[in-house]
């Protein structure tokens, strides 16, 4: 009896070993799942409420957009069905198109576009531009609305159909009607996938849904615009708070796609055969070294210039990213690679000489005032460029104040527009994506001190080109006047630029329709 | 006894009061500013403050701290300035994965630390005692996230048996994939306290085999096994209690490198990332909620104390 029952007990459990065991492959069933590491973790949910890239990648999933930009930059309509101007440019007349739902089922009206567009124009730099130039924005019916401005302006489809944060997304009018400085509470979305609220795990897991009455449009992808085709059932983002095991994750199979692995990990990713690595955002990363113009000895141009001369773009980049694939030098404040590049006065930047730096510092009279530079030291990227810069700085004769501390100080610390002794800096380093500085309206490119970036340049003239370019009707001139800010920028020394990087993407082979973007987006993407 | 437990329940409220009260002003006195990050590169100065005045950063301090106070006062540990959920409901959801691998991990390392240590103590100065303090030292010596990666190297990237990184629940996912998860991070986890568990529990039975109860059980012709196991263990086990006592409390708070290398989401790296961004709630809620289960468990070190010593009494 004694070893009826052992054998008994044994057999249940050589039984039940593997079928707790078999329990880990319950995720391979029968619906499709993308396994994502995203580039950061998505702390809140609100795109409107925070500039954050990781809420705006969480935007995209969930919301749609009135119109979105292509691979050129070039905006296109995608909630929008027929637009139509008049001919004076100033009266816009947009109609939605048949079959709009948000994820509760309501269908998106009119009320829906303006409350949102409302919400995000008193938080976004180009949204604000837009309104301060807009009459009236009213509903002719429940599809139908009609933007007023009150004189020429020529960012219109551009701003209302802007790629990177904050992007005007569509939530259902009880939503935007949130304060825009407090976060929204509810998350019905108008786009191709549905957040699952109950298993979010903020600092580890957010998960999506297909969302099955979503209409995507027919024109083919291409980055932010074209049809939003959800080819899993599920999106799911776990957060990898180290890239070692990220990357170890990724080879051993349990991701698909790994969003922003560091440059110098991806040779050995690549190493595997089931994985590929690529560079999918063609405009990448702008580092830029920021001045403080109101403090000396950096409220002088020439000083500034001076610094300026000493920054050599090629050993920022091979400083802070290492392999040459993964960087390039670039001169034009608009990314290289977008169709307002050029080097109208960029000589500046090219000097790249700190003996040069040095001859024109001796001409400024300049007294010896500490530069305090402000060093990131728990973000690499930055923390290296602060070291390239208080390098050559030293040795082109500035005296320089390296002072470490976390990025969050640090963004704190860099609103303060007190002397030094009284919290103030003098300089910090930070990069921009390329898609945000890609035009002159760009808030890193501002010479208004009161509504401009930290740093705080202040050029009549600068302002004076940037608010031409947003009255301009045509490209060409664009480019023109795009061209004179740069050279405005360069002459005044609002910042050091220091060089264009790219962070690749890896996935493993079963993964396809990856779609190339300055924003990571979700849909179009299958897994196999 | 009943009494001694609940005067010392009653002793947590100062300490929580004072714990409370400096990590208040610690917080709001760093520098930092949660409004800032919220804000993003494209703020001006003005949505800055505009945000701190959304999230009451702008009210004096005094008025913060009561009106905190006041929250905890109703069981409320507040709301996360980024995720904008309740900071009981982020540990509540952390709670489990980093109670877990400490579990596993006092239980991993007594069963093996005990009796090496026991084993070293019996036969000290023996290749076996050398042998274990070696060992001892290398456990202290080597960095969690060293050992981490080679293991992962050696079992998952290799051998390809055990999974690379993640937590699956006991109760939820079934006990084999549990098992399947927290057994590198446990072992990683592990060597430390083995380390000290052993040396301790080493120490300590040499110092209770020189004792004159035990030369007493010899002479009365005891076994050397129930000499060792009866006499001499129970009677070293007190500070070994200690130390396991201290090791979970230091688990449930400082694991947070081993939970970013296996990419458990337990309370240690809540902390880190609420430190990094500035989300006082959290920080606030949790250094209440670390000190809690300090006092918790040397409460019940303290009781423990009883079952081993009868001499101790409360």
């Amino acid at each position: 009896m004694i070893h009826r029952m052992k054998r008994r007990h044994l057999l249940a459990a050589a039984l039940a070993v593997p079928l707790a065991f078999g329990a880990l492959a319950k995720d391979a069933g029968a619906e499709s799942v993308l396994r994502v590491i995203p580039h950061a973790d998505l702390k809140n949910l609100d795109p409107i409420w925070t500039t954050a890239y990781i809420s705006r990648n969480h935007g995209y999933l969930i919301y749609d957009t009135l119109f979105a930009m292509d691979e050129n930059f070039v905006p296109h309509p995608q909630m929008v069905d027929t637009w139509d101007t008049s001919e004076d440019g100033l009266v816009w007349t947009f109609t939605l198109r048949d079959g709009l739902k948000f994820h509760d089922g309501a269908p998106v009206t009119s009320a829906d576009v303006i409350a949102s567009l409302e919400r995000w124009g008193k938080r976004d730099g180009m949204g604000q531009q837009l309104f301060a130039n807009t009459a009236s924005l009213e509903a002719k019916d429940d599809k139908t609305f009609v933007l007023t401005l009150s004189g020429p302006y020529g960012l219109v489809l551009e701003s209302i159909g802007k790629i990177s944060s904050n992007v005007p997304f569509i939530m259902p009018a009880r939503v935007a009607a949130t304060d825009p400085f407090e976060q929204i509470t509810d998350f019905t979305g108008s786009g191709p996938f549905v957040f699952q609220s109950d298993e979010w795990v903020p600092g580890s897991t957010v998960v999506y849904t297909k969302f099955a009455d979503y209409v995507p449009r027919d024109e083919p992808v291409s980055a932010a615009s074209g049809g939003k085709v959800a080819k899993v059932d599920k999106v799911i983002w776990t957060y990898f708070p180290d890239q070692t095991t990220a990357m170890n994750a990724l080879m051993a199979g349990e991701v698909d796609f790994f969003e922003q692995p560091s440059p110098d990990l991806a040779p050995l990713i690549a190493t595997n055969p089931d994985i590929t690595v690529e560079i999918n955002d063609p405009l990448g990363g702008i580092g830029f070294a920021r001045f403080n113009h109101l403090l000396p000895p950096f409220d002088d141009a020439d000083v500034r210039r001076a610094a300026i001369m000493a920054m050599n773009q090629e050993d920022y980049m091979a400083a802070a990213v290492g392999d040459p694939v993964y960087w390039r030098t670039c001169y034009s404040v608009y990314p290289c690679g977008t169709p307002l590049e050029n080097e109208a006065g960029s000589e500046v930047m090219k000097t790249a000489s700190v003996e040069a730096a040095k001859e024109a510092l001796a001409k400024t009279g300049y007294d010896g005032t500490p530069v305090v530079i402000m060093q990131p030291t728990d973000i690499p990227l930055l923390s290296a460029f602060s070291l390239v810069t208080a390098e050559k700085l030293r040795n082109a004769g500035f005296t320089v104040d390296m002072q470490a501390m976390d990025w969050s100080t640090l963004t704190s610390r860099r609103a303060s527009r007190e002397p030094v002794e009284n919290g103030g800096w003098n300089l910090f380093h930070t990069w921009w994506i390329g898609a945000d500085v890609i035009d002159p309206m760009a808030i890193a490119f501002s010479g208004n001190p009161d509504a401009g970036w930290f740093g705080w340049a202040q050029d009549a003239e600068l302002e004076e080109a940037r608010s031409a370019f947003a009255r301009a009707a045509t490209p060409e001139e664009r480019k023109e006047i795009a061209a004179k800010v740069q050279e405005r920028l360069w002459a005044i020394g609002a910042s050091g630029q220091l060089g264009q990087f790219f962070s690749p993407v890896a996935y493993r082979n079963n993964v396809t329709g990856l779609i190339k973007s300055p924003v990571q987006f979700f849909w179009n993407i299958a897994v196999e | 006894m009943l009494r001694y437990v609940l005067l010392r329940i009653l002793s947590t409220i100062p300490v929580m009061v004072i714990v409370a009260l400096f990590v208040f002003l610690m917080l709001r006195l760093a520098p930092g500013d949660p409004a800032a990050v919220i804000a993003g590169d494209y703020a001006t100065a003005e949505d800055v403050a505009r945000i701190r005045e959304q999230l009451g950063l702008s009210d004096p301090i005094v008025v913060q701290f009561f009106r905190w106070v006041g929250s905890l006062m109703q069981g409320d540990l507040g709301i996360s300035i980024f995720s904008g959920k309740p900071v009981s409901e982020l540990i509540a959801q952390r709670i489990e994965p980093t109670l877990m691998l400490a579990l596993t991990t006092i239980t991993f390392a007594v069963l093996v630390a005990v009796p090496l240590g026991t084993l070293a103590a019996f036969k000290a100065g023996s290749w076996i005692d050398r042998f274990v303090m070696l060992f001892s030292v290398g456990g202290f010596s080597i960095p969690v996230f060293v050992l981490g990666y080679i293991l992962i190297y050696i079992f998952s990237m290799t051998l390809k048996i055990l999974p690379v990184q993640g937590y699956r629940s006991p109760f939820t996912d079934g006990l084999g994939p549990f098992l399947l998860h927290i057994a590198l991070p446990s072992v990683t986890l592990s060597v430390i306290f083995i380390a000290l568990i052993s040396r301790m529990t080493r120490a300590s039975v040499i110092e209770v085999l020189e004792e004159d109860y035990i030369r007493t059980a010899r002479a009365k012709g005891q076994s050397e096994y129930n000499i060792l196991i009866h006499h001499a263990l129970r009677n070293a086990a007190v500070p070994v209690v200690t130390v396991i006592g201290i090791g979970i409390a230091l688990l449930i708070g400082g694991v947070v490198v081993t939970e970013s290398v296996f990419n458990i989401p337990g309370l240690g790296r809540l902390v880190l990332d609420a430190v990094l961004a500035r989300d006082y709630p959290i920080i606030q809620g949790l250094i209440l909620f670390f000190s809690f289960i300090y006092i918790v468990i040397n409460l019940l070190i303290d009781l423990s104390y009883t079952l081993f010593d009868p001499r101790i009494r409360y």
